[in-house]
């Protein structure tokens, strides 16, 4: 007997997958919408240069200000910080776990890890008041209690399994017969990793990192706790800073009226920093990218 | 006597790949492993490296003595500086044709007359007029028989006593392939050479001494011309006239 095959069951299928699949592309288009719409009457009032080069943010105090660079280099000082912690912890862990631990160890590792990486960032960021700035401020008793260094250290520690897995990934797919080809010279296992396996891995690595910089450039709640809510141009790790994660926070669950120009600074200030998380994920996706051709025909 | 192989066996867990072979290799010839597939040649070759304890769960007993040393007892490190090893595929770094010469070098601490190396290796190779003016290319950059001739000029550049390669010219053109042969017996001056190959022809043209290997055994080793003339046992004579395997 012939199956019957409704036409008719089959298209509504297709159709239904497909509306889902919309989703999620028109939720990014209506945030970009929102977002772009939203900043045009700010900058109706504000000069883009004004706003890019200015360095005093102060929308909610008089006279008011708005250089959003205070906000980018709490920005960047946190996400710096950040990747000097996790970049050489997740890319040593990633060694261990790609070219020293036994398979058994890396079976219990790996799902650790990513348990590390389900953990909501509200802990984190009480781990990051409570625990990381006591012994800050026992170190450097000038350290204020919100400090960029606190958060940095903690956004690093948040951040590690993302960089140690996606750098990982990158050196497994690195053939074992470049390895090989490396023992047969005499190298030794250390050599191998550092001299052909790192090296062969080194855009998947670095758009690893990328990745892990842009989610330490969106993190919001750690730096909401425990950075402090103090715009500042400053290089000292000690200091309290604002991020402009931070800051989209603080207006958002105060009492400024929509519509005014100090509620419409939230999202020039969401604007600007999808767009550095935007470029930051584009610069990966090229990069890893040409790394997926590199090894021509080894294998 | 170069390498002597006594009572050697190795197993992958419970799987024992080779069983107590015995043999003896004199410098500056041409031995070629032959056998059927699965019989465990590249194993053998493998061995003699030590690249073998790569693999998790092998096991290996008997010895291999390198000039009155067993290799067992030495630094891998070290006995792979002294045995090379060519593979199957190609597999240069991804690196420049350069940086992969000299690769081996730059590990046991060399640097001043790098360059002087580098092109020793890579004529003794016979790339070099093909690559004299491209070193800084990409290896990748080269053809498949190219690249196989930069992986041997890699090997040569550390200067090993032995050559091992597993049948280095399966993945390659007739005419790559006929470079390479011409290569091994220049080579020979200078090294010992180990190979591995399923091509008959192969072996009758390169080789000086001939084992075939079947289950893990070796069931005759003798001078090239004596095993592909009149063979020994029954089972050498079938595998060569291609009756099985
Ligand atoms: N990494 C490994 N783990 C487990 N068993 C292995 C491994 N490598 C080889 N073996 C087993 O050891 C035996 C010999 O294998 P080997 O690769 O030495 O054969 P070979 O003669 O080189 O074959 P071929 O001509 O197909 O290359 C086979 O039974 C194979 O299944
Ligand atoms: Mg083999």
């Amino acid at each position: 007997m012939l199956r019957k095959i409704n036409d008719n069951k089959e298209r509504l299928i297709h159709i239904g997958l497909f509306l889902i699949a919309m989703i999620s592309v028109l939720t990014t288009a209506g945030i970009i919408y929102t977002l772009i719409s939203e900043s045009i009457p700010f900058f109706q009032n504000v000069s883009l240069k004004e706003f890019l080069t200015g360095t005093r943010w102060a929308p909610l105090f008089q006279p008011q200000s708005f250089g959003v660079l205070p906000l980018l280099n709490g920005t960047f000082l946190v996400a710096g910080i950040a990747a000097l912690i996790a970049i050489p912890l997740g890319l040593g862990s990633a060694i261990y776990l790609s070219e020293y631990a036994p398979e058994k160890v890396r079976k219990t590792i790996k799902p650790i890890l990513e348990i590390l990486a389900g953990i909501p960032t509200i802990v984190y960021g009480y781990f990051a008041l409570s625990f990381i700035t006591p012994i800050i401020k026992f170190l450097f008793p000038q350290a204020n209690i919100f400090n960029a260094l606190s958060a940095g250290i903690v956004v690093g520690i948040m951040i590690i399994p993302m960089v140690s897995s996606l750098s990982e990934d990158a050196m497994l797919a690195v053939p074992q017969s470049l390895r090989e080809g490396a023992y047969a010279l005499g190298a030794t296992k250390f050599e191998v990793a550092i001299k052909v396996v790192v090296p062969a891995a080194f855009s998947g690595i670095t758009s690893a990192f990328i990745l892990g910089i842009s989610r330490a450039i969106g993190e919001t709640m750690i730096v909401t706790i425990a950075a402090g809510a103090t715009p500042k141009m400053t290089l000292n790790p000690l200091d309290s800073i604002q991020t402009m994660t931070a800051y989209i926070v603080q207006v958002s669950l105060g009492d400024t009226p929509h519509g005014s120009i100090e509620h419409q600074t939230v999202y020039a200030v969401g604007l600007t920093l999808f767009v550095i998380t935007l470029l930051m994920n584009i610069l990966a996706q090229i990069i890893s990218r040409r790394f997926r051709e590199v090894y021509g025909n080894a294998r | 006597m170069l390498l002597s192989i006594k009572d050697l066996s190795v197993s992958y867990g419970k799987n024992q790949a080779l069983k107590n072979i015995n043999l003896d290799i004199e410098p500056n010839t041409v031995t070629a492993i032959i056998g059927p597939s699965g019989c465990g040649k590249s194993t053998f070759l493998r061995s003699l490296n030590r690249l073998t304890e790569l693999t998790p769960n092998t096991t290996t007993r008997g010895s291999i003595n390198y000039k009155e040393h067993n290799i067992y007892e030495m630094d891998p490190m070290e006995v792979r500086y002294h045995i090379g090893m060519v593979f199957q595929k190609p597999n240069p770094f991804p690196k420049s044709i350069y940086e992969n010469v000299a690769f081996g070098p730059k590990l046991n601490g060399y640097d001043n007359n790098l360059q002087e190396i580098v092109e020793e290796s890579l004529k003794k190779a016979d790339l070099w007029l093909e690559v004299k003016d491209r070193l800084k290319d990409n290896a990748y950059t080269l053809s498949g028989g190219q690249q196989q001739r930069l992986c041997i000029a890699r090997s040569l550049a550390v200067k090993p006593d032995i050559l091992l390669m597993d049948e280095p010219t399966s993945a390659l053109d007739p005419l790559s392939t006929a470079k390479i042969e011409d290569l091994m017996t220049t080579l020979k001056e200078h090294y010992t050479i180990i190979i591995v190959t399923h091509n008959m022809q192969q072996a009758g043209r390169v080789a000086d001494n001939v084992a075939f290997f079947l289950n893990g055994e070796l069931i005759e080793y003798g001078s090239s011309e004596k095993i592909f003339t009149k063979p020994f046992d029954k089972r050498t004579e079938d595998y060569i006239t291609g009756r099985f395997g």
